[in-house]
């Protein structure tokens, strides 16, 4: 993985530095909360319901055992004894002292992590498939390019108060599992016909109150002018996003009220002016950043296939476990593995200080050292020998995370919601947790086979209700909790917006409704292989809406 | 009936005006019963704001529950009590001990 070079460490330790003397002056009474707000944001530091709020980046995803084990230990030492794992591969600490916020981030820069630009108006966390390196079906890594972004954005004077926030994804692969038709920008690393690498460039994708999928604005981009393009992109956005209005300051915006033609125009165009000159990325550069990233060497460990065979036939929850959580690797006698954090009934993406570092210790035990957040709110060993997944699972039984569920319905993807954030209108956590309790038996999850549920606390849709096959919103109704549900969502490479069915639901009515939905489905899909998302796609709302509200329009 | 609140500024800990201090549960908080004090409650949040103490000051809906406040809208009572989903954090787990 990326290692920090001299100027890395120069310049995240100058601003542990700077933001330490900034708390210090703000503890102080020397400047105001208007004066420190703004810093503060630029620190990852928010003010929640009961609480500061820490967040930290995990570049692209990626993290190795010391990383976590710090989290870890920040989460035991400075605040209560855990961290959640965020849609944007970060993790936040809930309750942190503004006065220990200097400490916890010398402590994360001595194992190269910070918190900037985790906030702000600016290029957020640049997120990648958290399958990376090891997908077998893969074209090229993503993070080499991820970080790459990452350097260039860092600070970017240019693009540091942009109209709003700023979010880019990278996938490697025709499947894509980062997401990026929701962002900004989304890369989709190719090939072309002669077999030179570069990207294919969508915009304007996103969610919140106007949930957008991105354009693609140009099918190839060679390698060399990725920073150039981007510059170009953000150039548009920095001179024509709207200003006047937060609600429609984000590019997606400006993309939907320019046109996708005009605004492509208007890229190129700006391209044109930059492609030529310093911004042109040489190969040897993205060689050098490439080589942080080459793949741990894999040794032959043919004698997997055996181990496994044995561990299956001694053991159910363990075959049930690879046949859900541990996916090809692009080495056959390896896997890759997810570590669900969704276990029945518990917080969504939280993991407690002692589950970090005994992941931590799995991870430099079994998997290379290497670690990975997804944004469906999950850790995962991207190379894992199959003979040793017994082990892993055995180790990852001991500290309850072996939970069998990856891709059902029980792995949920929910944003905190009112239980600690200042701008929900609902909580999301409790619903969550009702539904997997309602869906605990794995075999009824598995009859039921992929299904994405996402929810969200408010408008803003950090939970990615809008690409969850079943969506979940909740709002504030007369002073009450009501759950609007939408449906036929997906955030894949064939990314939709899902649609509201229909009038909202209590939090006493929500799981009954989504019961309803999942046997409405169950009934009337072509087989068991026909997906949810394929099933809605196939049929459309209205035998959903018929099982959920006819009842009522016989009754007026 | 109106209570004042804001976060710790050290800390970012929910607190509430009582008894001429901040305090860190909701039950004791001064009422304001009318625009008067109201005023006078909204003149100290202003006050403490610009000495530091406390940041994200509001004014919220209360009400007396047998003998203690209590804030109406859902998400202070959230923010009175702790996270419904760990009881065993915010101001409940101290209540619960």
């Amino acid at each position: 993985m990326y290692r920090y070079d001299e100027f890395d460490h120069d310049f995240v330790q100058a601003r542990v530095a700077e933001f330490s003397d900034q708390v210090e002056r703000r503890l102080s009474g020397e400047i105001t909360e208007e004066q420190f707000r703004p810093l503060r944001l630029m620190n990852g530091v928010y003010l929640q319901l009961h609480a500061y709020m820490l967040r930290i980046a995990v570049p692209y995803g990626t993290l190795n055992g010391a990383q976590l084990r710090m989290l870890g230990h920040i989460a035991r030492k400075y605040d209560k004894g855990y961290g959640h794992f965020t849609t944007r591969q970060n993790i936040q600490f809930n309750w942190p002292a503004l006065s220990d916020i200097p400490a916890i981030l010398a402590d994360l820069a001595s194992v190269e992590m910070h918190a900037i630009q985790t906030s702000g108006n600016c290029i957020r966390n640049v997120t990648a498939d958290h399958f990376a390196g090891a997908a077998a079906d893969e074209v090229a890594d993503p993070r080499p390019y991820a970080e790459i972004l990452r350097q260039w954005s860092s600070v970017h004077p240019e693009f540091s108060f942009l109209p709003r926030k700023f979010k880019i994804a990278v996938t490697g692969a025709e499947r894509d599992r980062a997401a990026i038709q929701t962002h900004d920008i989304g890369l989709h690393v190719k090939k072309n016909a002669a077999g030179e690498l570069g990207f294919a460039v969508y915009i304007g994708g996103g969610q919140g109150r106007t949930p957008m999928v991105a354009k693609k604005i140009r099918d190839f981009l060679p390698e060399a002018d990725l920073l150039s393009y981007c510059t170009a992109i953000l150039r548009v956005y920095n001179l024509y996003g709207r200003r006047d209005n937060k609600y429609k300051a984000r590019i997606k915006i400006l993309v939907h009220e320019t046109g996708v033609e005009e605004i492509t125009r208007q890229v190129e165009a700006e391209w044109q002016e930059l492609k030529d000159a310093e911004l042109k990325l040489p190969d040897a550069d993205i060689r050098a950043i490439d080589a942080y990233f080459a793949p741990p060497p894999l040794a032959d460990r043919p004698e997997g296939d055996a181990a496994i065979k044995l561990a299956r036939l001694d053991s159910k929850s363990f075959s049930d476990w690879l046949d859900q959580n541990v996916v090809t690797h692009r080495h056959p006698d390896y896997a890759a593995v997810t570590i669900s954090l969704k276990g029945i009934g518990e917080v969504p993406g939280d993991a407690t200080d002692s589950q970090m570092e005994a992941v931590a210790d799995i991870a430099e035990n079994y998997a290379f050292d290497e670690l990975r957040v997804s944004h469906e709110q999950n850790l995962i060993l991207p190379h894992v020998a199959r003979a040793d997944l017994k082990a892993v699972y055995d180790a990852l039984v001991d500290i309850g995370l072996a939970t069998a569920n990856s891709n059902l319905i029980s792995d949920i993807i929910s944003c905190p919601g009112l239980d600690y954030c200042a701008l929900a209108t609902a909580r999301s956590i409790p619903i969550a947790q009702e539904i997997s309790l309602r869906f605990a038996s794995l075999e009824r999850q598995r009859e039921i086979g992929e299904l994405k549920l996402k929810i969200s606390g408010c408008i803003n849709a950090c939970g990615h209700h809008h690409v969850g096959h079943i969506g979940i919103l909740g709002v504030e109704k007369k002073g009450s909790e009501l759950y609007q549900v939408t449906l036929g969502g997906s955030a894949d490479e064939n990314t939709s917006v899902g649609e509201i069915i229909g009038r909202g639901f209590s939090s006493e009515e929500i799981t009954d409704a989504i019961e309803q939905i999942v046997d409405t489905y169950l009934g009337l899909r072509l087989n068991p292989s026909e997906r949810f998302i394929d099933a809605y796609r196939r049929v459309g709302p209205a035998p959903f809406k018929e099982a959920l509200y006819a009842g009522e329009t016989k009754a007026a | 009936m109106k209570i004042l609140t804001a976060n710790r500024l050290t800390d970012g800990i929910a607190v509430w005006y009582a008894d001429g201090g901040w305090a860190e549960t909701v039950d004791h908080a001064d009422l304001a019963h009318d625009k008067a004090a109201e005023d006078r409650l909204e003149a100290i949040g202003a006050k403490a704001y610009a000495d530091n103490e406390v940041v994200d000051v509001n004014l919220i809906d209360a009400d007396v529950v047998d003998g203690v406040v209590e804030p109406v809208r859902l998400r202070e009572k959230i923010r009175a009590a702790g996270p419904t989903i760990r009881e065993d954090l915010g101001k409940q787990a101290a209540r619960a001990a």
